[in-house]
């Protein structure tokens, strides 16, 4: 039985996941992205972080799923497991709003709010996330990962990624 | 992933094994099938989105095979990479070749009608892991429906040699949809009990949805309907040499890991 390390407490672990980074958009961390869903540090100092994945198919899932652990891990962790919950589904609507405006800065729209329950045959309107504009084509209804879209601006005539909303 | 809410029967247990695998499969063949388009397609765009749509369907397939480890234990890669054609439970309809963008994006888009709309059906299973499923995917195939309706409504009503391509992928591809409705042994039972969708009023709404779309907006002509099918273990001659390229790497490395 390991003694728990005095720095392992819930705020350190949710501080240090703070600064985990989205590995496709590593302007954002996990945490920023509502991902991490619980963290719970068992009698023996084994460490349980409950994170949901944003789009079943994400091919960073693994990636994530091992920097979580290694970043536990270096706060002196005996155990961490890392387990995986679908429940609550993921929405774009727990993109915290700090992270939001680093999106737009880092030229993705950011999503617009997720309503749920639909089948539409039409997408949500997006703003340009350089000049702000609604005069907005999209090019692309998916783009380099799944979950963004690909747009072009008719006001700057940039071209620019935006988050689907889900 | 919570544990099963309910005990299942031996039998519904054996059902239940069956028809997540048959989601399974159909999705993995169609993923392989639209995966064989990135380099190729027409335009980068709709290279990447074919790309992202066959990993969003790997996604699912991933998710129905782990609800399968929950009762049984088997591997997901195992199941996935190393049966035969024998053994894979695939509708017809997903192991034909890719043909033309016509044939790719209508196939796509009468599967991801009613993939979404099993989905939202099967949200209300009273078999907790099952919902927790659909409600993840169901969210993911909505987008596929956009981009595939408005593709083939841009085909319909487009060129002479568009519109022409797809009326044939239609007339080509309309006898092999009805297996997507047909159920797997022991299916009527999970119905029953609530734990599957109840496939028929899943077919009434997905003709609901489509005929008029396909019809009215699009101006196809619908075929004949397909007569009696037979199930999911006969399969095209298509399916073994696309198993063969699909597995080949694993069966050349099954040791290997990775992640």
């Amino acid at each position: 039985m390991t003694a728990i390390q005095p720095q392992l407490t819930p705020q350190a672990i949710w501080a240090v996941l703070d600064t985990v980074p989205d590995p496709e958009i590593p302007v954002v961390s996990v945490t920023d992205m509502g991902m991490v869903r619980d963290v719970q540090i068992g009698e023996d100092g084994a460490v349980t972080v409950t994170f949901t994945p944003t789009f079943s198919g994400c091919p960073a899932l693994h990636v994530i799923r091992d920097s979580i652990g290694e970043a536990v891990r270096g706060l002196g962790a005996s155990a961490v497991e890392v387990k995986s919950t679908l429940t609550p589904p993921w929405t774009t609507d727990w993109i915290k709003e700090d992270a939001r405006e680093r999106l737009r800065q880092y030229g993705i729209a950011p999503p617009a709010p997720a309503e749920d329950g639909l089948i539409q045959l039409q997408a949500d309107a997006t703003r340009c996330p350089r000049c702000a504009s609604f005069d907005v084509r999209m090019t692309g209804s998916f783009g380099p990962t799944l979950c963004k879209r690909l747009y072009v601006c008719d006001s700057c005539k940039e071209p620019f990624e935006g988050f689907k909303s889900v | 992933m919570t544990a099963p809410a309910l005990t299942l029967s031996e039998v519904q247990q054996a059902a239940l094994i069956r028809k997540l695998t048959a989601l399974a499969d159909d999705e993995i063949i169609l993923a392989q099938r639209g995966g064989e388009w990135t380099g190729h397609a027409p335009i980068l765009e709709e290279d990447i989105a074919l790309a992202n749509i066959a990993q969003d369907e790997l996604g699912h397939a991933g998710m129905y095979l782990e609800l399968r480890r929950a009762l049984d234990g088997t591997d997901a890669d195992a199941l996935a990479f190393t049966r035969s054609a024998d053994e894979f439970t695939s509708a017809r309809l997903v192991e034909l070749p890719k043909g033309d963008w016509a044939f790719t994006m209508l196939r796509q888009y009468l599967y991801d009608a009613y993939e979404a709309l099993w989905l939202d059906a099967a949200r209300k299973s009273t078999y907790e892991p099952l919902a927790e499923v659909a409600n993840k995917a169901f969210r993911e195939e909505r987008f596929h429906l956009q981009h595939t309706a408005l593709w083939v409504e841009r085909l319909a009503l487009g060129t002479p040699e568009s519109i022409k391509r797809t009326q044939d992928a239609l007339n080509a591809l309309w006898s092999y949809v009805g297996q997507l409705f047909q159920l797997v042994e022991g299916e009527d039972g999970l119905i029953e009990a609530g734990l599957l969708p109840d496939l028929q009023a899943v077919k009434t709404r997905w003709e609901g949805l489509i005929v008029p779309h396909l019809t009215v907006q699009c101006g196809l002509i619908l075929p004949p309907g397909g007569a009696g099918q037979p199930g999911r273990d006969t399969h095209t001659e298509y399916l073994a040499p696309l198993l063969n390229e699909m597995q080949r790497v694993y069966r050349a490395h099954p040791d290997t890991p990775y992640w």
